[in-house]
């Protein structure tokens, strides 16, 4: 229950990138220079191959990021030769998480949880939480697991003091609210649009109506899904979100990037630059709400 | 009525939460009208399947077959359902269900293209504006289909990602429906899926085993002693199973049964998956040669339900293959995975040459030309035809008109015996300059 921290002073910028994209090397280059553009906290992605509420830009990054050799064992070598001070959370679909295996307490106990259901402390939610922890994660954000099916990983995140966040859509509505208000830790990812990830020119219109929808929840909101330009996290900072999270906008930089052939030291520089941007855009918005009130 | 998420250990909700308001809505639908058959649906659904799809199929007595294996092997003929496989059972139950939710538009995935296909010809027939979801491969190897639904006013959108084949169709069209959720039904084509929709299908598929156990007791006064259905996500399977699933006979369900030992007095239930060229995985590449998903997968979470999977240790999903592009998926229906973890069905599977073989042999035996994926059953019924009892019924999910084009090139890559000579074809086409 740690990410609130992030979020007590100023807006909080969250930017995501995927582990691996599109090398070992650069993506940590780029991670680092997220932090030094302003970061507050980074979502790295940890590729799945089916990922299925991403747009074409994010589905480009993860087919990078497994083409160059990114796997769950790697991606927590990746988090723990990582040298940033903002927290780390990670963001990626369930079979992931389902089918871990520790690589220590893994191999013994391997054969007798091939009987059950595959959830046991060696495989499964328990096991990859207990890893990511090891690594230095200190939150989940599982794109397909709604609150419903999602018991064991928020068991296993409350035993090793993780945090996880929801994603609240446009539609979700009535009673679905009640049972992600009561399992959601660090903050609410509050989705400003239907529709998969990608950055997009304006903000959607129902950033405030999901906003107002969380209002009294007690933890941060972070609002994601189209946000491109310091102008739309000043919108939706003064909207009211404690947060903004950007993904295929940075992506975007990546991709160019490595399509281009530029060096990772200038890409890294673009990255900042455009970190920078949110941040101080998050910032802007934050006086112009605090203005508002008074 | 309200049903169960849940079929053992498999299925669930595994989706985005943007999608699940619209699985909340379908599910409730789906109890109004389906399981309680509120204004009517259900009659609106059988009177259109009947003068529409032209049901009752009929279950037809295989002279030259059951000649071959000295046994009673007869034929459910959903090949000769309207659009020429069993798809429009589900398709037409779920475009006229989104009719009755007040849906406006309605997308599909599509592998081999008779999902497509039949879902463009119910929107057609209920008119409503339809958007079809293929990979590149499988337009290439059904070029048929595409221009059917094209023909049925289907807007038809190629899928470029991964190998282009059903897994991707699949995940491009959820990502549609995450977009379009409010207006848009998405008609999925198989029993997969999150719940209900591998509950649903199977209802609107059940249909085919209905009738097929009533005609099977007018025809030979009992019940068969085994059923045989090709399996890729198991729609066909599910619906030839589902009135026979309690004919369990008397001995207690036991799992691991060793083939070959047939349960007396049941019905013994198999599900035949395409072997692809081989059993065996290139993990390094991340590429299964099969779709033998329940043969050889393991559990895990894809396309929003828990079931048996192609995947690697890490978890990352397999591309899988078949020489039919209607069996080639990384995974399978979760109440299917369940009844074969309890040793209610079997799980089989033969390989891409030996459903080519059956391909020709129904041809030319039967004069009944199957898809490629309906001939995967009959590649089982030839090798292990000694071993399922008397009576037999193979679900013909579909006609191969279809897949002429993949015949035509696959049997020229192989020598096999039941196989015509096509000289006449390339001489002709040689004097055109082809
Ligand atoms: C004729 C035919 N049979 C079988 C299948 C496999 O689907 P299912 O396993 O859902 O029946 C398909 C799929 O396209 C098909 O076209």
């Amino acid at each position: 229950m740690a990410l609130e921290r992030v979020f007590a002073d100023e807006p909080a910028f969250v930017p995501y990138v995927a582990a691996g994209d599109p090398s070992d090397e650069a993506s940590i280059e780029y991670v680092e220079a997220l932090e030094r553009g302003g970061a507050d906290v980074v979502e790295l992605g940890l590729p799945f191959s089916e990922p299925i509420a991403e747009g074409s830009t994010i589905q480009g990054a993860v087919a990078r990021a497994l083409e160059a050799g990114m796997t769950p064992q790697r991606y927590f070598e990746f988090v723990e030769e990582l040298d940033v001070d903002v927290p780390l959370v990670c963001m990626t679909y369930y079979n992931l998480v389902y089918q871990y295996e520790h690589p220590e307490t893994g191999e013994s106990e391997a054969v007798a949880s091939e009987a059950t259901s595959g959830e046991t402390a060696s495989r499964g939610p328990r096991a990859f939480v207990e890893r990511a922890a090891e690594a230095g994660i200190e939150g989940f954000v599982v794109v397909d697991l709604p609150a419903e099916e999602a018991g064991p990983l928020r068991a296993a995140c409350d035993d090793f003091g993780c945090d996880l966040v929801f994603v609240i859509a446009p539609t979700t509505k009535g009673e679905r609210l009640g049972s992600m208000r009561e399992q959601v830790s660090g903050y609410v990812y509050v989705q400003a649009r239907l529709g998969v990830t990608g950055a997009r020119e304006d903000v959607s219109d129902r950033t405030e109506q999901s906003l107002a929808r969380v209002a009294d929840w007690d933890v941060p909101k972070a609002v994601g899904f189209g946000i491109k330009t310091g102008a739309h996290a000043e919108r939706i900072i003064a909207a009211g979100a404690d947060g903004v999270i950007v993904g295929s906008a940075l992506v975007d930089i990546i991709a160019e990037g490595h399509e281009d052939g530029a060096d990772t030291v200038a890409v890294a520089d673009r990255l900042e630059a455009k970190a920078r941007e949110l941040k101080e855009g998050a910032l802007t918005g934050a006086r112009r709400a605090g203005a508002e009130t008074r | 009525m309200s049903t169960d998420k849940t079929f053992g250990d498999y299925g669930g909700q595994y989706v985005p939460e943007s999608l699940m308001p619209a699985i909340e809505e379908l599910t409730d639908a789906y109890e109004r009208y389906v399981l309680d058959d509120e204004d009517g649906f259900m009659d609106e659904f059988r009177r259109r399947l009947a003068d529409f799809g032209g049901r009752p199929l009929p279950l037809q007595h295989a002279e030259s077959l059951s000649a071959r294996y000295d046994t009673a092997v007869y034929l459910k003929r959903e090949d000769l359902l309207h659009g020429g496989a069993h798809k429009l059972n589900n398709a037409l139950g779920q475009v006229l269900l989104a009719k009755y939710m007040g849906k406006e538009r309605i997308i599909a995935e599509t592998g081999a293209g008779q999902h497509g296909t039949a879902t463009a010809m119910a929107a057609a027939h209920l008119d409503m504006p339809c958007e079809i979801y293929m990979g590149e491969t499988d337009i290439r190897r059904q070029r048929p289909n595409v221009f059917r639904m094209r023909t049925n006013g289907a807007e038809v959108t190629p899928v470029t990602t991964g190998r282009g084949t059903l897994k991707e169709a699949i995940s491009e069209t959820m990502r549609d429906w995450a977009t379009t959720v409010e207006t848009t039904h998405y008609v999925i084509g198989s029993v997969v899926g999150p719940a209900p929709f591998p509950a649903m299908v199977r209802d609107f598929q059940a249909v085919i085993s209905e009738e097929a156990r009533e005609q099977a007791i007018e025809k030979e006064g009992r019940l068969p002693d085994a059923v045989l259905a090709c399996a890729g996500g198991g729609s066909n399977t599910m619906g030839t199973f589902a009135h026979f699933v309690d004919d369990d006979g008397a001995e207690p369900r036991s799992a691991g049964r060793s083939s070959g030992q047939r349960r007396r007095d049941g019905v013994d239930l198999y599900a035949v998956e395409a072997g692809g060229s081989s059993l065996s995985v290139d993990e390094e590449e991340g590429v299964a040669p099969n779709s033998a998903s329940l043969s050889t997968g393991d559990e895990g979470v894809l396309h929003g339900a828990r079931t048996k999977l192609l995947q690697d240790s890490h978890g990352q999903i397999m591309e899988s293959h078949s020489v039919s592009a209607g069996l080639d998926y990384a995974g399978v229906g979760p109440e299917l995975a369940h009844l074969v973890d309890e040793g209610r069905v079997e799980a089989v599977n033969v390989d891409d040459d030996s459903a080519l073989a059956a391909f020709h042999r129904l041809s030319r035996d039967e004069g009944v030309i199957p898809a490629l994926e309906t001939a995967h059953a009959f590649g089982y019924l030839e090798e292990h035809h000694d071993e399922l009892g008397d009576f037999v019924v193979v679900n013909v999910s579909g006609r191969g008109d279809k897949d002429l084009e993949t015949v035509l090139e696959e049997t020229e890559k192989r020598d096999l015996d039941v196989a015509p000579d096509i000289s006449v074809l390339r001489s002709a086409a040689g004097e055109e300059g082809m």
